[in-house]
């Protein structure tokens, strides 16, 4: 079961698919294969019924956040420095955009052999978080990308019936994102100590204040 | 393989034929019924007594445990492992220094294995006691059944408390080996709870297995065909009672698994009675392992010295490591960037997708069936809401 040979095998079958191999290199050497967003389902039901691979089992499906990450590069750099040539150090920042990212665990009953990694990305975290479902493919899906519509906020077109899974459905904003920040609900934790009882003070201090500035007003 | 994939869930209700919409009834089962194992809610739409539409809420018990395990450190997570299924923790323990330990590249040494095999299997032992005596109480059988399952439980969670100083949250497993030895008697004192148990199993199939009402309320209810369940990625007693062959334990020979001589016990029909019976199964070759593993355990260290335990941080890289629980696949995915605490943990729970396919299950049978059905797919919310 050699990942670059289930690629090579792939792009033989699924004509027009872009695959690309992701090295992971702790020991586990568990490699995966990213696919492209139009051939997804494709490639998908191949892997399903091709009779030597028959990964019929989709067993984990979960989501990972990428947000935007601002790397930092000291390059020397020749200047002009009044009227002299000289070697000055400058700072450069590369951003590289954060995306969504969704990871596929395949095994297969029949042959007794896996997992393989299948991995699909969104383009960005604010807008283009669509991303086509596998559920048609394998229905241990359907759950598992219900729970990734509602903590990360992925939308995953060709779900049969997308809804949050886990929180309620009047609740905004996607938990399990990386720069999620909890409400100000503090006035509701039953002891509460230390820095919370501190912020609930200040909160409920501030919440007075803006209860007498109303009655003044009035 | 189509009609696998074709979603029963997408039964409209207006369209079903000679049924005015006033008729059916809207019933929300749970969060605060006690048949559902804990706080879990399904609405139910009901023609009589005729189920036509099932939908599982779920997060009642939603505390976003990999949301916390994420600012943990590695080791600071694996208490809170047992918190998840909390029948099973010293099976969650394992699976998660199983993922650990692929991410890391460590070495188990042998009597650990051993340590883990027997603790896993009394697991084992005890969840399957524990459903039997629940799918009993649902059933009607009222007190007996639960409580001979519960005598049984209970030497087990001595054994437990014996050996790792809890009773339910063991916390006994660490990456490389366990936390401690054996105390001195302890394998005696296994080893006759081991050898007591077939007496359990007996009385137990003798009192119930024939009987009729439990053959009336389990034969032909709650069918799950083999396809759906590899589909529907169901794992554990219920896909094996469904006669899907695949035991973790036999395909993956994770930690010592391939020293022993033990069989996978594989339904026919793949109804409430296959599900149930299956158990009994398991838990006699469960035995078999037990008797093996504590014949065969050497002496040595139980932790690898080498592994470092403060300050862990694995290198970057991702790994998902699964066993064979109690209830079916558990894995446990992680991604480390190099840092102390983990960028993304998964838990793979085996609870919440087996319930992928309650719908299927449920639709047709009677409303009482809804409770049997669940109580045979074997679940805790610990997990399912994590």
């Amino acid at each position: 079961m050699n990942l670059e040979n289930i690629k090579s095998e792939i792009e033989a079958n699924v004509p027009g698919c872009q695959l690309e191999f992701v090295l992971n290199p702790s020991p586990s050497a568990q490699h995966s294969l990213r696919l492209d967003h139009a051939h997804a389902v494709a490639v998908a039901t191949y892997l399903r019924d091709a009779a030597d691979l028959r990964f019929d089992f989709c067993s984990n499906v979960t989501g990972i956040d990428w947000p935007a990450k601002e790397l930092t590069e000291k390059v020397k750099v020749k200047k002009l420095v009044d009227g002299e040539e000289k070697e000055v150090e400058e700072v450069r920042k590369t951003t590289i955009p954060g995306t969504l990212e969704v990871v596929y665990h395949l095994f297969s009953v029949e042959k007794k052999h896996g997992p393989i990694t299948l991995r699909m990305s969104t383009k960005d975290r604010e807008t283009e978080v669509h991303m086509p479902s596998l559920t048609p493919v394998w229905r241990s899906a359907e759950f598992q990308e219900r729970e990734i519509f509602d903590l990360f906020g992925v939308v995953f077109d060709g779900h049969p019936d997308l809804r949050r899974l886990l929180m309620w459905p009047d609740f905004i904003d996607h938990p399990m994102r990386r720069d999620y920040v909890a409400p100000d609900d503090f006035e509701y934790e039953p002891t509460a100590h230390d820095a919370v009882l501190q912020r609930a003070n200040q909160h409920q201090s501030e919440a007075i204040a803006k209860l007498a500035s109303e009655a003044e007003g009035k | 393989m189509s009609d696998a994939t074709n979603l029963t869930a997408q039964i409209d209700i207006n369209t079903i034929p000679a049924l005015g919409k006033e008729q059916l009834l809207e019933l929300a089962m749970g969060p605060q019924h006690p048949s559902t194992h804990g706080v879990f809610r399904m609405n139910v739409v009901l023609d009589g007594e005729r189920v036509m539409k099932l939908k599982p809420v779920f997060g009642y018990l939603h505390r976003n445990h990999e949301k916390i395990a994420e600012s943990e450190t590695y080791l600071g997570s694996m208490p809170y492992t047992d918190r998840l299924d909390y029948i099973c923790s010293i099976t969650n323990n394992w699976a998660y220094a199983i993922a650990v330990e692929k991410l890391a590249g460590i070495e188990v040494p042998e009597r650990a294995e051993y340590l883990r095999v027997i603790t896993g299997e009394l697991t084992r032992l005890q969840n399957h006691a524990c459903l039997l005596g629940f799918l009993m109480q649902d059933m009607g059988a009222s007190g007996t059944p639960l409580m001979y399952a519960f005598r049984e439980r209970e030497k087990i969670m001595d054994l437990f408390e014996g050996l790792t100083g809890a009773r339910m949250m063991c916390n006994y497993l660490r990456f490389g080996g366990c936390r401690v030895d054996t105390p001195a008697g302890w394998m005696d004192a296994a080893r006759k709870v081991v050898a007591e148990f077939p007496r359990f199993l007996d009385e137990y199939e003798n009192l119930l297995v024939g009987n009729e009402i439990l053959m009336d309320r389990t034969q032909e209810v709650g069918i799950l065909s083999k396809e759906l369940a590899i589909n529907a990625g169901i794992s554990g007693p219920m896909a094996r009672a469904s006669g899907v062959d695949y035991d973790i334990r036999k395909v993956d020979h994770y930690s010592i698994y391939d020293r022993f001589n033990f069989r996978i016990p594989l339904g026919e029909r793949g109804d409430v009675y296959d599900r149930y019976m299956i158990r009994f199964l398991e838990m006699r070759e469960s035995i078999k392992i037990l008797e093996q593993a504590m014949r065969d355990i050497p002496d040595g260290p139980i932790v690898d010295p080498k592994t470092k335990i403060r300050g862990f941080r694995p290198k970057p890289g991702e790994a998902y490591g699964r066993i064979e629980s109690p209830k079916g696949e558990l894995g446990f995915y992680l991604v480390s960037d190099g840092a102390l605490n983990p960028y993304r943990y998964r838990v793979r729970p085996p609870s919440l997708i087996n319930l992928t396919v309650l719908e299927d299950l449920c639709i047709g049978q009677n409303v009482a069936d809804v409770v049997v059905i669940l109580g045979s797919i074997d679940i805790v919310l610990g997990e399912v809401d994590r």
